[in-house]
């Protein structure tokens, strides 16, 4: 590609090309390989191959002479190496041990139920000891429940409740420095403001733990003190910085012909900014909006420490909240590796990536649709 | 001088010669519970003052990683503040043929936290069922002021989670709203500032924050998380802590270490930190 002057490439401008290309092409790379690694351990949820069940058939101590090694090692749940390395008093040992845990299993109406199904995972049920059908996230449990609702609910109310706190923020902030302020405050400005990006997010769950949670239950009087208000906030101070630098950017490569036109017109600053500079920046502030979701939604620290972390079902920003991201980085260190929970988390990991991807993909076709009618071609 | 110097050499080629030898030979490691890993620290520095030829390295990250990483071989003995399950005995069996060797080490009594301002000084182990499960939800439900009870409880990947689960809440589910915190000391810190609080951790962190008597029945009267109520078992919520070990490697440094920490010496050490020692009668002679 590029221009055809009539001369070759050097071999060795040949090779620096290909090894950009390659270096370029590592970052995608590298992003397809995590996909590929979350989506694999969260493919037998999605296939239903998962089963929580507690009820299993099981055998007396003394069938371990009469089964097949085959049966045996079915049964035990051992590769074909382990059994061989096995012997007789270790085989004996997990045969009871198999038994001790059929009579630890509870003896609940539920117990029987593959809680791993989808038909758990979103819908309501009513399960041993409570009143109602519920949505109810409890992992570790004698049943566990793995309804994902109330992470859902949670993980989209602190991100709405970090958007409606920051985007009029870092708007108006990225109107005022790139079409009002002076050469001089916007000098300083600017810097400042994408500072806030510098701040480490458990800094700023801690900030919002300790201070945040004291001064708005103070401003608004409610009673539990972590909650969602609280993570949202704190949470909007990590998306300021990045919907800022990105609207800032979009508004000052609007074509200055356009701000000019309009002055010479006789417009204030203050119309050109609203009324010509911001449509004309339209897809840009857009794409910042959608950036700052994205942010809002994988951002994991703040929430675990300011959200108070409850998972229940509610529309209140005054409720403690439970987000998807909080309950991996809780819980992932401690179940069984391969086991039903963790496939469930890495499944939620899968959803994460899903929301996002295709908020982006939205985004990207709003973007272009924009962009179009600005140019007059609809 | 010549001679002099000469034992100097020998002496410090010896001492390169047995230095290898030794580290081999005595390091031992221990992972798991995070509530033990204060006390396990506290045994390992002192016993290594003692036997300076042994080297012990102590890591937390949960009752579970412990056990995960005896199954894997990748630790000596594994801390746990609750009992091994039968799903990770199969897999220690699968990984080296036998059942872990469980060693009751301690005792911890779980304390009930509450704001300073709270009136309530005891409740009954019912009541503290009925709260936690979310049946009672008003602090004057239990003879408190007219306010909501605020419940503060700790990540489900918590050893002390699941016993508090198991033996109070009987195997039920906590009440959904209670909030989850990440360690004893954050919840601590959540309860000193919420007049509605109300939580439950290791006896060991309680410097300073207002605990409940806890009665065993509505009959009998309520008891305070001192030592010998604890030990005696009058105290109703309390529980060993276990150290696991695969017994093939159970025997030299392994064995003198888990026996002295058994000892009347070892379990001195457990009282400064803030737990409760064992009766005289599981302690090693």
């Amino acid at each position: 590609m590029g221009l055809k002057r009539g001369h070759q490439a050097h071999p060795i401008e040949w090779l620096v090309e290909r090894g950009i290309f390659l270096v370029a092409t590592t970052a995608i790379l590298m992003v397809f390989l995590i996909f590929v690694f979350v989506a694999r351990e969260a493919l037998p949820v999605f296939l239903g191959q998962t089963n929580s069940s507690l009820v299993q058939e099981v055998l007396p101590v003394e069938k371990m002479n009469t089964l097949t090694p085959v049966e045996l090692q079915k049964y035990l749940g051992l590769s074909a190496k382990q059994y061989r390395e096995l012997d007789r008093e270790s085989i004996r040992a997990l045969m009871e041990v198999k038994i001790e845990g059929a009579t630890e299993a509870s003896h609940d109406k539920d117990a029987g139920l593959n809680t791993t199904a989808w038909r758990y995972l979103i819908g309501p049920h009513q399960w041993t000891g409570y009143e109602r059908p519920a949505y109810i996230w409890q992992p570790v449990s004698q049943i566990h429940k793995y309804n994902i609702v109330p992470l859902l609910i949670g993980s989209l109310k602190v991100t709405l409740v970090a958007l409606l706190f920051s985007v009029p923020l870092a708007l108006g902030a990225a109107i005022y420095v790139s079409q009002l302020a002076s050469t001089r405050a916007r000098e300083w400005l600017k810097p400042s403001i994408e500072l806030l990006a510098g701040i480490p997010s458990v800094v700023l769950g801690f900030f919002a733990l300790l201070v945040l949670a004291t001064l708005l239950q103070k401003l608004f009087g409610y009673q539990g003190r972590l909650n969602a208000l609280v993570a949202g906030v704190a949470l909007g101070l990590a998306v300021i910085p990045v919907v800022f630098s990105i609207a800032e950017d979009a508004l000052s490569s609007v074509p200055r012909s356009y701000t000019q036109a309009a002055l010479a017109l006789g417009s204030s600053r203050w119309q050109t900014a609203w009324q010509i500079v911001l449509p004309a920046a339209l897809p840009g502030v857009f794409a910042a909006v959608v950036l700052g979701f994205g942010r809002a939604m994988g951002e994991t620290m703040v929430v675990l420490m300011a959200s108070g972390n409850a998972s229940i079902v509610s529309g209140s920003i005054f409720d403690s909240t439970r987000t998807i991201t909080a309950t991996i980085a809780a819980e992932l260190a401690e179940t069984v590796f391969g086991g039903h929970h963790y496939r469930v988390l890495f499944m939620l990991g899968t959803l994460l990536f899903i929301i996002t991807f295709v908020s982006n993909l939205a985004a990207g076709q709003v973007i272009t649709h924009l962009k179009s009618r600005m140019e007059g071609k609809r | 001088m010549n001679l002099k110097a000469l034992k100097h050499i020998t002496a410090a080629a010896m001492l390169l010669a047995a230095a290898p030898s030794t580290l081999l030979a005595g390091s031992i490691t221990a992972k798991g519970s995070d509530t033990l890993v204060i006390l396990a620290q506290k045994w390992a520095e002192v016993y290594m003052g003692k036997h300076t030829d042994t080297k012990i390295q102590v890591t937390g990250g949960g009752s579970g990683t412990g056990f995960a990483a005896l199954q894997n071989r990748t630790t000596d003995l594994a801390n746990a503040s609750r009992k091994i399950k039968p799903a990770e005995v199969a897999e220690c069996i699968k990984a080296f043929g036998k059942r872990p060797t469980e060693y009751k080490v301690a005792l911890d009594g779980l304390s009930i936290y509450v704001n300073a301002e709270n009136p309530v000084g005891e409740l009954s182990l019912e009541q503290l069922e009925k709260i936690f499960t979310g049946k009672v939800k008003s602090w004057r439900e239990v003879g408190g002021p007219d306010a909501p009870i605020v419940i503060y409880s700790r990540e489900n990947s918590s050893g002390t989670y699941e016993f508090f689960k198991e033996h109070v809440l009987k195997g039920a589910d906590f009440a959904a709203s209670a909030q989850t915190m990440p360690g004893t000391a954050a919840l601590l810190q959540a309860v000193a500032k919420d007049k509605n609080a109300i939580g439950y951790g290791g006896a060991a962190y309680g410097a300073g924050a207002k605990h409940l008597k806890v009665k065993a029945t509505e009959a009998t009267p309520g008891v305070e998380p001192s030592q010998e109520a604890v030990m005696g078992g009058t105290y109703p919520i309390w529980r060993y802590l276990y150290i696991y070990v695969n017994p093939n490697i159970d025997k030299d440094e392994i064995a003198a270490y888990l026996s002295w920490i058994r000892s009347d010496e070892g379990q001195k050490l457990v009282h400064e930190i803030g737990y409760y020692p064992l009766p005289a009668d599981l302690r090693s002679k």
